[in-house]
């Protein structure tokens, strides 16, 4: 693509994606490590991965698990319908309700946590995805609740589960019921593990506190993509406590694998299909070559068939 | 220093008692004097006495929580060496140390032997240091989970007590898996089969507390505290600032009254006036009693191992308030 095909608008008025997050439009954006300026259009083609420095930028929950799902096949949302109430009327400079309505909003999300079921590459799967721009991704009840539905759907359907994770840790305006979630979300996974269905969690940036404290590093398989900030305490408290400057590269990704705490660092573009060579072990399946495009790779290819 | 700010006015009303005494028990003064001198120390003692039951009878959240950190009060070791007998302190996690910060060992509860874990803050300087505070490492939490898969194996059940402001926050905690460690307690601790009490004795710092409080029951001193982040560090992230620590206790619902209304705790056990630490005697009978009681209902015989673990679940999963 030349640079004069690129200030072009996308050709994208004609389709129909009402449900859909949708190409973004028009919009120039830049890499948050090299600075080059990419367009909207190619950085969504590329998952929110910067073209020229393979930087891995946040993408949105549902494109994220648009991303990992088969277009082609069944899929539902699970656990949309949950919403948080506010039972502690907590209020700091802002009040919870207000915090939680804005970000309903900016997300189109009931919560921070997005979970649908459907197929990768023809295997039924259950896959969900925090929303860092939901609060922080931040764990409350409903994130809980949800991903316990979640791994309840896997067992219905023999499936494995796959959960990307971007949280700063539980939710401070839900108090103790968010640090219960911790407990909850990893006895729920001990479930999973009786019915033998693997669960792959997988750490984006950042992974923090009690998210990272629970069944994020529960995984019978740990994935990272690279550069990921992923620890328990944040650098500031641990350099407030410890008083000396903390190691280069401490707690990304690429430390985490060095001190044995994760399997590998995976490019979020050959995400599917390493989880899908994966699972066909796991549930020994056989080594099915079936061609199925993401649901992101056919929008776009209909985006620009149009 | 021995108590807090909002204690002053006691502390400063006892040491004019104090000092009267020392008066009325002095030989240079005559009979008469000696009278008036008893005479207003009943009237002092009434007014001290009245005005501890004013202060502690209207704590504040902020109050309460400066209270499960007063550095009289009486720490896991202290408990364990008066509500238990017999306790053996089992050291190290087999993999890399013996984290102080978290200790455990075999006991008896009224008889029953049991395995009892919890955090130590440690009590003089040197203690403190050594107990690193009463802050945790990744090794630390192995250790309990190793402690705890013995006890399965011999059908104790566990006691675990909590007194901790948070796993450590360092650099070698999170090379070694800080996470990690906290997550595998909560995943083995959820389908453990055998009873697990757990009671909070001052501190519930976060995470770092609840790596060791999944179980059948959850039980809290009167002024002990539980939450999802400190008063301090809540306030310097919502309010952006640590000033507002009152502000953030306050709607952290985080007392154990709080958090009983919520139904997130089975039972509160009461304190004496001020403070476990003004009577440990008596704080010593009502949590093994209490204890005692609890594990009762949940006891091998009262409930089979599916029956505890379905019932334990369930326990665990039901946590969380949500409409739809």
């Amino acid at each position: 693509m030349n640079w004069f095909d690129k200030i072009l608008p996308p050709k994208i008025k004609g389709t129909k994606n009402n449900d859909k997050r949708g190409v973004p439009e028009g919009v120039w954006k830049k890499c948050s490590s090299c600075e080059s300026v990419i367009y909207g259009t190619d950085l969504f083609i590329n998952l929110y991965v910067c073209p020229k420095c393979d930087n891995h930028m946040y993408i949105a929950a549902q494109d994220r698990v648009a991303s990992l799902l088969d277009t082609n096949g069944p899929q539902e949302e699970i656990g949309s319908n949950i919403r948080s109430v506010d039972m502690l009327k907590f209020k700091d400079t802002k009040k919870y309700k207000d915090r939680l309505i804005a970000a309903q909003k900016k997300t189109n999300m009931n919560d921070a946590l997005y979970i649908k079921h459907g197929e990768l590459k023809g295997m039924p799967i259950v896959a969900g995805a925090f929303d860092f721009s939901f609060m922080g991704g931040s764990m409350g009840s409903v994130v809980g609740e949800k991903f316990v539905r979640a791994i309840n759907k896997a067992i219905e359907l023999d499936a494995p589960f796959i959960c990307f994770a971007a949280s700063g840790g539980a939710r401070m305006q839900e108090s103790l019921f968010s640090l219960f979630q911790m407990a909850k979300t990893s006895a729920a996974l001990t479930r999973l593990a009786s019915h033998k269905l693997p669960f792959i969690s997988v750490l984006t940036n950042p992974t923090m506190g009690g998210v990272s404290a629970s069944f994020a590093m529960l995984g019978d398989v740990i994935v990272s993509e690279p550069k990921a900030n992923i620890g328990f305490a944040g650098k500031r408290v641990i350099e407030q406590t410890v008083r000396e400057k903390l190691p280069e590269g401490f707690q990304t990704a690429e430390f985490l694998l060095e001190h044995g705490a994760i399997d590998m660092i995976v490019d979020r573009r050959h995400m599917r299909d390493e989880f899908y060579s994966l699972l066909t072990k796991f549930m020994d399946k056989g080594p099915v070559e079936k061609q199925v495009q993401s649901e992101i790779s056919s929008l776009v290819e209909n985006t620009t068939n149009a | 220093m021995d108590h807090l700010e909002f204690e002053q006015p006691i502390v400063e009303l006892q040491q004019k008692i104090a000092e009267l005494k020392k008066l009325s028990d002095s030989e240079r003064i005559d009979d008469k004097e000696k009278v008036d001198i008893s005479e207003e120390l009943e009237r002092l003692m009434k007014k001290c006495n009245k005005l501890e039951t004013n202060i502690f009878s209207a704590l504040d959240p902020w109050q309460v929580a400066q209270l499960s950190r007063h550095p009289q009060r009486p720490y896991t070791l202290d408990y364990i060496n008066l509500v238990f007998d017999e306790f053996q302190e089992l050291h190290g996690d087999r993999m890399y140390s013996d984290d102080r910060a978290l200790i455990g060992g075999t006991a008896r509860l009224n008889g029953q032997a049991v395995m009892v874990i919890g955090h130590e803050k440690g009590r003089k300087t040197n203690d403190k240091i050594r107990h690193n505070f009463g802050m945790p490492r990744p090794e630390g939490y192995r250790k309990a989970l190793r402690l705890m898969k013995l006890a399965e194996r011999f059908n104790m059940p566990i006691v675990t007590l909590i007194d901790t402001p948070g796993a450590y926050p360092g650099i070698g905690a999170e090379e070694r898996g800080q996470s990690e460690a906290i997550a595998r307690n909560l995943y083995e601790m959820a389908q453990l089969k055998v009873p697990i009490i757990s009671l909070v004795i001052g501190e519930g710092g976060s995470g770092g507390a609840l790596a060791i409080g999944v179980g059948d029951r959850l039980l809290m001193l009167q002024y002990s505290i539980y939450s999802v982040i400190s008063p301090e560090g809540c306030a310097s992230i919502l309010w952006k600032s640590a000033e507002k620590a009152k502000e953030a206790a306050e709607a952290l619902k985080l007392t154990a009254e709080n958090l009983f209304e919520l139904g997130l705790v089975d039972e509160v056990i009461e304190e004496p006036i001020g403070g476990a630490h003004r009577d440990i005697d008596g704080m010593v009978e009502k949590i093994r009693e209490t204890l005692t009681r609890h594990l009762g209902e949940v006891k091998r015989g009262v409930l089979s191992v599916d029956e505890l673990l379905e019932q334990r679940y369930d326990r665990i999963t039901a946590y969380g308030r949500f409409e739809e």
